[in-house]
């Protein structure tokens, strides 16, 4: 039976994962990436911005979708960028409330969650045609999906630019860090090796699958 | 184009009013929103912001355990309650004895991606420059910050000379940063290769901000208590 394009996808574990894996907004997709290269000199920015937009991620999903019946299309956009930004607002606050030293680390970049493309376009491509749960979930794994590829640039960076883990001193004091892994550079450096694994893993995932399709076709 | 037969027309669009309805309805929900949590989580920033400022005016005056709030202008020297931090530009440090141990003040000048600003310590007993700690700097990691660590530049800060003249109307030698190795009077500033422009705009600074605020403070050093009742132990 072929399913109504119009109708909402119902709610499966693989809602939860395609943000994660399938469809990673970085790795995949390659949407947000001002932050990706910016806050990733150090695993701890990686896991606050990663978090920050996850929280803005799900909170604008669940608000867009509960609105979706209301909001006029004429002035969709304009709505998903203030409720965006509202999130944005509050999330500034609380980093500013739990520690101003992370704060000025993230330095900008918090106020620029606003137009990082995942959150607009989630609110655009799933929240505002999809019921409640099925958004809060998307979201979710969309944002841990993006914590997840922030977290292994941030990681690789600061142990290779700083000698360090989350803070850690890993190697001591004989360590000659490479500076240019926690510089601008670096960040490229390492987002072209992570999506060169991903490519790899992606291209064995489909070179596996297709003689199961064969055999499936042939049968 | 004319409609075809049997075809549903569309719906038609929604007046300007709902449309205005609408936005206003989010920008409210939003504004909301953001009041709710900016007055839940302002006492808890404010507590933060004095909790550095605190921890700045501490490392850079390392015998104060006391601090008052002060603001200083042509028209003399105010002291300051806590509640009115924000508005200070003179932190003084007090010993466990109640004697005064040094005063912080803040200083800004254009590193090499942004403003660098820094909260610097100065003796008026020795006329010196007694130490500093950076507030607000995005200079390159590994290369800019190499002047929070680097021990031979953090040595100039011993004692750097900041003299007014005899009048003390001005400063008798502006303090200044030079090359690597070329220091030759105790007002200089021995700067780092690899992090010429960052140890440049240190000197900027504390040029500036000494040039302006020692011959006030000269002027109003009567309004400034050389000691205070000793706090009370723990």
């Amino acid at each position: 039976m072929v399913r109504d394009p119009r109708l909402p996808a119902p709610l499966s574990w693989s809602t939860f994962t395609t943000g994660l894996w399938r469809e990673n907004p970085v790795f995949v997709m390659l949407l947000g990436l001002c932050p990706v290269l910016a806050v990733t000199n150090t695993a701890t920015n990686a896991l606050a911005m990663g978090l920050a937009t996850t929280f803005v991620l799900l909170c604008s999903g669940l608000l867009v979708s509960l609105l979706r019946k209301v909001i006029p299309k004429q002035v969709r956009i304009a709505s998903y960028i203030i409720i965006i930004a509202t999130f944005v607002t509050i999330t500034d606050y609380a980093i500013q409330a739990i520690s101003l030293d992370l704060y000025r680390a993230l330095g900008a970049f918090i106020q620029l969650i606003v137009v990082n493309c995942v959150i607009l376009g989630r609110a655009e491509a799933y929240a505002s045609k999809n019921p409640v749960r099925n958004a809060v979930v998307n979201a979710l794994g969309m944002g841990l999906g993006f914590t997840f590829a922030l977290l292994c640039l941030g990681v690789v960076r600061e142990v290779l630019g700083s000698g360090s883990l989350f803070g850690a001193d890993l190697f001591g004091p004989s360590f000659q860090p490479w500076a240019v892994f926690v510089l601008p550079p670096g960040g490229f450096f390492v987002l072209s090796f992570w999506l060169f694994v991903f490519a790899v893993f992606r291209k064995r995932q489909q070179r596996a699958a297709q003689p199961q399709q064969e055999a499936g076709h042939a049968a | 184009m004319s409609e075809q037969p049997g075809q549903p027309s569309p719906p038609p669009p929604p007046s300007s009013g709902s449309l205005i309805a609408t936005l206003g309805g989010i920008a409210m929900l939003s504004g909301f929103f953001v009041v709710l949590t900016f007055q839940l989580t302002a006492p808890r920033i404010e507590r933060n912001k004095q909790a550095a400022l605190e921890k700045a005016v501490f490392a850079v005056l390392p015998e104060a355990v006391v601090r008052r709030n002060f603001h200083l202008d042509a028209d003399g020297l105010v002291p300051l309650p806590d509640a009115e931090f924000a508005r200070a530009n003179l932190f003084a440090g007090y010993a466990a004895d109640g004697r005064l141990a040094g005063l912080a003040m803040e200083a800004s000048a254009r590193g090499y991606q942004d403003v660098v600003t820094i909260l610097y310590g100065y003796s008026p007993e020795t006329r010196c420059v007694i130490g500093f700690t950076v507030l607000q700097s995005t200079e390159t990691p590994g290369l800019g910050d190499k002047v929070e660590t680097d021990p031979q530049f953090l040595a100039n800060f011993g004692c750097l000379e900041a003299r007014l003249n005899p009048e003390g109307t001005a400063m008798a030698n502006e303090i200044v940063t030079v090359k690597h190795g070329k220091k030759a009077h105790p007002w200089e500033i021995d700067g780092i290769s690899g992090a010429t422009v960052t140890s440049v705009a240190i000197g900027t600074a504390l040029r500036r901000s000494t040039s302006e605020m020692l011959p006030l403070l000269e002027r109003f050093k009567d309004a400034l208590p050389l000691h205070i009742e000793p706090p009370a132990g723990p």
